[in-house]
């Protein structure tokens, strides 16, 4: 194997600047940092990359096309397997997909796989997105429930085999998570709207603030002439602690945070109208990507000191190791081994104190983690002004409050045909969050195509 | 889509839209609430139905003016569109044959008193009906109540149009029986009554409005502690058993937000 020399940098605003704004982090390559790591790719004839992306897409295929500078053909060997190239590129888990299977990686540094991804398709994006004509109408019309990740692959791909394809989401900007979840300055709003717009292109109607089983229940679409629903409502339900003072003023679920910070702006209030109380000292509960999230957004939002306060040790913490960096280089503390017990108040109902217990590791658990187990005794105080809950979200409830004859979980998943993602109904499908519990944004991606297959299949199969 | 047909002033601050949305129209129940935005900055703002016309597609609000964002909704006109309308969002109040039921509606709320007492009279209720207000001059729906009351009583704070407070309530709770206590409006009105009617054991059923974000059980801003447990507003209620909520915490919760509010309101109103 040919020595390769380290992967290229990409840049970033640096921390003492970047935690007083929102703009994106990580900045992109330009076209020659981007040749030059495409460059070190080995073009491998059995590439192992590929097992790790779960869309399938032909890694050394489009970065060959880049080592070439043909950056418009590379686009669209993406494409073919990814609608949402400038998205993934940003927020894949890259070290534990793709990038953990390219053979470079054995010795050395992986190919960047993700961010000349994400590249080209920020490239087409400068350049103009080629859309590729839509094909005659000859399938039948498809409901899709949630503009997420799931919802809008599954769209696209069947609106490019000539299906009629309506989305219904709830909220007034589509996009799921991506919108309201992941802040800007990992992913810009714009990119996301982008990627929406491209999916439009294609000939899908999004239509916005409409619940379904409020606006329409399942059974009813299929009374309005659709032929078969897929169910891509995400799992956007935070989990509270359940101790006492959870519901002092200054608490927050991280879903709250995040979704007044970035669907509804705060961080622009007055501006906007929507306000957030972001006050001296914040203490984020959790340890996953939603914690990093939510405390970096604090800072961002004006807090002067941010903790993060995770049950178990920093092997264990969940997130990203690249997140949990960069939390660490913008100032994020992190109290360890702690969880807490309850939260006291000042005589205005606002969150004051917040008493944590010390906890030790056990043997490992289920989850294949050690378990914290709490020391006894060893409770104390320390002061608080806003705290974020950030310990797991569950499945949105709605569709399986409306909807009989829908098969769920003691979770409140849905349960579907691992295939076929069909549900316990005929004709309805369902993937992404909404089935797995939260998982990532390429593994919603994946369900969402094996689900458009197979409801392609259907449709045929019925006619 | 969203397009106001009809506006009425009511009171001074109190503002009545009738909105074309037919898909919401059809489905719309007394209970039930909308979140709605009317401009790209704009916060979602949720509002109680106060009535529906699914023949007509329509759906009626009734607002009051007390900050920023229901200042402008109050400045939009007919033939308006509103960028963003959701619903029917809660679920509906529980429909059926109570008996003699006691309807206790306040504020800017007797709109939507007056669509559930409607639902209820065609349900077979007896209804007695009392309005609360401020002052004579904040009242409005009076003739209305009239109409579809069999029993109407016309309290304010201040006494100026008849009756004054609350206090008439306890003579007709302890000379009266009712099967039945429905009461919508200001969150300490709903308290009062829900205190006034506790040592009677009659069942109430109260119509929380806290703050809200997504309206869709995802966020949680909306949590209340009902009979010791968190409950979600959006999803769960908005109606809960008045003598299980804890309305203290409520009520501290619905402030939370104030001097911001107050800052965008007075900003607003530099500028206009
Ligand atoms: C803060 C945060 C950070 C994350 N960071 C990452 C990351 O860096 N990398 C990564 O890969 N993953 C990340 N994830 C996880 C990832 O975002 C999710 O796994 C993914 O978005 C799931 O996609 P989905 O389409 O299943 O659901 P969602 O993205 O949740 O979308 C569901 C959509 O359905 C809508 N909906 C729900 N109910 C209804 C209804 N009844 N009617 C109509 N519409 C409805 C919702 O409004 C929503 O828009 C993160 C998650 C969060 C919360
Ligand atoms: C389910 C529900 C039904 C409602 N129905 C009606 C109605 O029929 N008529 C009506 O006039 N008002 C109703 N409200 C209250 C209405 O939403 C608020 O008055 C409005 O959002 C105030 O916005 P503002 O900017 O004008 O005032 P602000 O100055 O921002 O706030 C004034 C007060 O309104 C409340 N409020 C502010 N933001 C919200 C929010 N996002 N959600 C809930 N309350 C908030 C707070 O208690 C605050 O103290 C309802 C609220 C809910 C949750
Ligand atoms: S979509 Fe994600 S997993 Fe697939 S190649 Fe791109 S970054 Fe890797
Ligand atoms: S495994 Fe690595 S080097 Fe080989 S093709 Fe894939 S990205 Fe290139
Ligand atoms: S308003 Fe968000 S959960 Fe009720």
């Amino acid at each position: 194997m040919a020595a390769r020399g380290p992967q290229v940098e990409m840049p970033k605003q640096p921390p003492e600047e970047r935690v007083d704004n929102f703009d994106e982090v990580a900045q992109g390559y330009t076209e020659e940092m981007a040749i030059e790591e495409a460059l070190r790719c080995l073009t491998c004839p059995n590439p192992q990359c590929i097992k790790g992306c779960p869309v399938d897409i032909d890694i050394p295929g489009f970065i060959d096309l880049m080592k070439q500078g043909k950056f418009d053909e590379a686009i669209k060997e993406v494409k073919e397997k990814n609608a949402l190239p400038a998205i993934c590129g940003r927020v894949c888990p890259q070290e534990s997909q793709c990038q953990k299977f390219c053979i470079l990686g054995i010795k050395g540094d992986p190919i960047a796989i993700g961010r000349l991804e994400r590249f080209v398709a920020d490239w087409e994006q400068e350049h103009g997105v080629e859309v590729p004509g839509n094909p005659d109408n000859n399938g039948g019309k498809v409901a899709v429930v949630g503009a997420g990740p799931a919802g809008l692959t599954v769209a696209a791909e069947l609106a490019k085999l000539g299906h009629d394809v309506t989305i219904f989401e709830a909220l007034h900007n589509a996009g799921g998570v991506l919108t309201y979840g992941i802040p800007q300055f990992r992913l810009p709003k714009e990119i996301v709207q982008a990627e929406v717009n491209y999916v439009q292109k294609l000939g899908v109607t999004i239509n916005l603030d409409a619940m379904i089983g409020k606006l329409y229940t399942i059974s009813e679409l299929f009374a309005d002439g659709f032929d078969a629903v897929f169910i891509g409502s995400g799992a956007g339900l935070t989990r509270f602690l359940h101790v006492p003072g959870e519901n002092l003023n200054g608490i927050y679920s991280a879903n709250e945070f995040l979704i007044r910070t970035n669907l509804m702006r705060a961080y622009k209030f007055p501006e906007y109208d929507t306000p957030i109380n972001v006050g001296k000292i914040v203490a984020v509960i959790g340890g996953g990507n939603v914690a990093m999230d939510s405390a970096r957004s604090a800072l961002r939002l004006g807090a002067e000191k941010v903790i993060i306060v995770y049950r178990r040790g920093r092997e264990e913490l969940p997130a990203r190791l690249e997140e949990v960096e960069n939390a660490e280089e913008e100032g994020v503390e992190f109290m360890l081994l702690n969880n807490p017990v309850r939260f006291k108040g000042d005589d205005l109902g606002r969150v004051k104190q917040m008493e944590v217990i010390r906890m030790e590791l056990g043997e490992p658990d289920e989850s294949g983690r050690r378990r914290p187990i709490p020391v006894e005794g060893s409770e104390y105080l320390i002061d608080v002004n806003t705290v974020v809950i950030a310990i797991g979200q569950t499945p949105n409830p709605i569709i399986q409050r409306t909807t009989e004859g829908l098969e769920t979980t003691r979770w409140n998943t849905i349960v579907v045909d691992e295939e076929t993602m069909q549900t316990s109904i005929e004709g309805v499908y369902a993937g992404g969050d909404i089935v797995s519990g939260t998982a990532t944004v390429i593994s919603a991606m994946g369900a969402g195509k094996k689900a458009a297959k197979a409801i392609h299949e259907y449709i045929f199969k019925k006619s | 889509m969203n397009r106001i047909l009809t506006k009425r002033t009511l009171t001074q601050n109190v503002k009545l839209f009738e909105v074309e949305a037919p898909l919401i129209a059809r489905k719309a129940k007394p209970g039930h609430f909308v979140i709605l935005r009317f401009h790209e900055k704009g916060e979602r703002i949720p509002i109680t139905l106060a009535g529906s016309g699914p023949k007509r597609g329509t759906i009626t609000i009734v607002f009051a003016e007390v900050g920023k964002s229901s200042t402008q909704l109050g400045n939009l006109e007919e033939g308006d569109e509103i960028l963003n309308l959701l619903g029917p969002l809660g679920n509906p109040f529980p429909l059926d044959n109570y008996g003699t039921i006691l309807c206790i509606g306040g504020g800017v709320f007797i709109g939507a008193l007056i669509y559930h007492m409607k639902a209820l009279k065609e349900a077979g209720n007896k209804i007695v009906a009392v309005l609360g207000s401020r002052g004579k001059k904040h009242l409005f729906f009076v003739e209305e109540a009239k109409e579809v009351a069999d029993e109407l009583y016309v309290t304010t704070d201040d006494g100026s149009a008849g009756l004054e407070g609350l206090v008439f309530l306890e003579d007709l709770l302890k000379e009266r029986s009712f099967d039945h206590v429905f009461t919508i409006g200001p969150t300490s009105l709903q308290k009062e009554v829900s205190e006034m009617t506790r040592p009677h054991g009659i069942r109430t059923t109260v119509n929380l409005f806290p703050i809200m974000v997504d309206g869709m059980g995802m966020c949680g801003a909306c949590r209340v502690t009902v009979g010791g447990e968190t409950k979600f507003a959006c999803v769960d209620g908005p109606d809960f058993d008045g003598h299980e909520v804890d309305f203290d915490e409520l009520i501290s919760r619905m402030r939370v937000y104030n001097p911001q509010e107050k800052i965008a309101m007075i900003l607003y109103q530099r500028v206009v």
